[in-house]
């Protein structure tokens, strides 16, 4: 029941302007698969190319198992699809609306008033069956957007940007109902995103996009941990780059340093806050704080370095300190991301 | 809210009272007219129907004629107006944006001159010449463009390009699609133009003043000979039929194109 979606050299055009660059990507059966990048990476036309909303540029094919899909419309392409603003129909109310699916594919009456309650009790929503659009809130919305997707049993699930027109405490819950309806319906999903921690907490697997192009494909922690390069690095966490050099087995950068095993030459340095921690007189180096943060679990302290470049670093929420003040402060090794200085975003 | 209002209030009220009387008074006294004994006297010459009646008895066919032609021009309008709508809101390019300005010229484009462009051009089409598809077709052509403006305007919106993509994901077909959800969200538009179509059709005089022969004649142009050729009276009860017939239509049209409230529960 689960389908494996595979691109061939899938490249999209508008007018001379090439929005994607031929790519191959492959989706497990059952797998969700977060397309992420910034607006005009490419990542929408993606999911339209999948859902059959776009065709590919001469060349490009788009499989579902076995089947080559290219040139199916998307009604033929049995796929069910949220979209950012959930097109929901008006003219319908909340029953009607997650039933036409149901209703287009022929399937009779009571069957279909019968999974049309079993989805709305699933999206805890069975009170609203009889409730006009007009008459939702943006989060009950967006329950009847994935409570009508998924109704009619699609082999794919397309989600472009189903949080983003919701406020931000909202989103948080809707993203771990999602996540858990996922896991249990176990459908090949792609889900589209801006959001980094919306697409660490929902994939399988991330696909980082940038303009047009793949920039790097893997797990959530892959990602994370390993990012393919700068670009990667700063969209993922909320990084600094800094320039620093690896001199026999040490790395410098910016007036620290750390034991680093690595042939001697320039690197750049991706700085997360976790990466640097306080420290003691005796193994940190002095930094000046420029601004501190209470942020309830930790406090985030901007910090100079010795070069007075500004950095951020994550302290423990008992740190009560102010602007001027000199701390001390080293790298943590297993934190940082060292990347070839060649590359560019 | 406080009770008393401020003379701000009233200012407006009795502004807004002035211009409606400016509206409805000449309006008022025509209808009025046609129901006096004699309009030169005045209500003391006492009320009859009597010139409601002979307007009836000599204008019937004309009244008819009107409905009639106001009906299969809305029937033609939508028929046409909605499909043509529908694709050039949907094609792309500068042709398309081209096609819709051509569309719309005979709005801008007197009457009587597009009146005298069809006589010239169907000159020799004798039966359709004096048939009363003549006349049609010079209304189609005159309220086709008000139907495609007021349905186009609602089409090319992109919620509901998202929306018909919405019922494509889940397998609607272009057929499905647009009788489900194009049509019942363009409702707006559509009734729109259906009421501006009917009301135009229904009181279009220039161009049907050319068209017409002594067997085609439609309300407006009957109501001219009326006024010309008949008593004050008569032409004045004319206009109380005019307005009787067109007045609750307006009304139903309006009442229909309101914003959906809630519907009813299946």
């Amino acid at each position: 029941m689960t389908t494996t979606i595979k691109l061939e050299q899938c490249g999209k055009s508008f007018a001379q302007t090439r929005v994607l660059e031929p790519v191959n990507l492959t989706v497990n059966a059952g797998e969700t698969l977060v397309l992420l990048g910034p607006s005009g990476c490419g990542k929408t036309t993606l999911l339209r190319l999948i859902a059959g909303l776009e065709t590919p540029d001469a060349g490009g094919r788009v499989i579902f198992d076995a089947r080559d899909v290219t040139r199916l419309p998307i009604e033929k392409r049995n796929v069910g699809m949220v979209f950012q603003s959930y097109a929901l129909f008006p003219n319908m109310n909340v029953a009607e609306n997650v039933g036409y699916g149901l209703k287009i594919r022929g399937v009779p009456k009571p069957e279909r008033e019968a999974r049309v309650a079993q989805m709305l009790e699933m999206m805890r929503i069975p009170d609203l069956r009889h409730r006009l659009i007009s008459q939702l809130s943006g989060g009950q919305r967006q329950r009847v957007a994935l409570a009508r997707a998924v109704a009619a049993a699609p082999d794919v699930l397309l989600l472009d940007e189903p949080l983003t027109a919701l406020d931000a405490k909202l989103r948080e819950t809707l993203r771990v109902e999602i996540d858990t309806l996922l896991r249990k319906l176990g459908i090949t999903t792609i889900y589209v995103t801006h959001d980094q921690a919306e697409a660490m907490a929902l994939a399988d697997r991330l696909v980082v996009m940038q303009k047009g192009r793949i920039a790097q494909i893997g797990t959530p922690r892959e990602i994370w941990f390993n990012p393919a390069d700068r670009y990667v690095a700063e969209f993922i966490g909320a990084a600094a780059s800094l320039s620093g050099r690896v001199e026999n087995g040490m790395l410098r950068l910016s007036g620290l340093s750390v034991p680093w095993a690595a042939p001697d030459g320039p690197v750049r340095v991706m700085l997360r806050p976790h990466a640097l921690r306080l420290a003691g007189a005796h193994d940190g180096t002095g930094v000046e704080v420029c601004a501190a943060q209470f942020i309830g679990e930790r406090t985030r302290l901007t910090v100079a370095l010795p070069d007075r470049t500004l950095v951020s670093l994550d302290a423990s929420a008992s740190i009560i300190a102010v602007p001027g003040d000199i701390l001390h402060a080293a790298l943590d090794p297993a934190a940082l991301i060292v990347l070839p200085e060649s590359q560019t975003p | 809210m406080s009770t008393h209002r401020r003379s701000g209030f009233w200012l407006q009220l009795g502004l807004t009272l002035l211009v409606c009387a400016f509206i409805a008074v000449p309006m008022g006294y025509s209808v009025l007219a046609g129901l006096m004994r004699n309009a030169f006297i005045g209500l003391r010459s006492g009320l009859t129907l009597e010139w409601v009646g002979q307007v009836l008895q000599l204008y019937w066919p004309t009244i008819l004629l009107s409905v009639e032609i106001a009906l299969l021009c809305l029937v033609a309008t939508l028929l046409i107006g909605i499909p043509a709508a529908y694709a050039l809101a949907r094609a792309p390019g500068r042709l398309a944006r081209l096609a819709e300005e051509a569309l719309v010229l005979p709005v801008a484009v007197p009457g009587l001159a597009t009146g005298l462009a069809l006589v010239v051009a169907y000159d020799g089409w004798g039966g359709f010449r004096q048939s009363i598809w003549f006349i049609l077709a010079g209304h189609v052509l005159f309220t086709l463009p008000f139907m495609l403006r007021a349905v186009l305007a609602v089409m090319s919106s992109a919620d509901l390009r998202i929306l018909e993509e919405g019922a494509a994901s889940l397998g609607a077909s272009f057929i499905r699609r647009f009788f489900d959800v194009v049509l019942p969200n363009c409702r707006t538009g559509i009734l729109a133009g259906a009421l501006t179509v009917i009301t135009l059709s229904m009181g279009e005089f220039n161009l049907t003043w050319i068209l017409h022969t002594p067997v085609t004649q439609t309300l407006p142009v009957a109501l001219a000979d009326a006024y010309a050729s008949m008593r004050l009276e008569i032409g004045s009860a004319y206009t109380l039929v005019f307005f009787v017939l067109i007045v609750p239509l307006l009304l139903c049209l309006q009442r229909a194109t309101r914003p959906q409230t809630a519907r009813k529960r299946p």
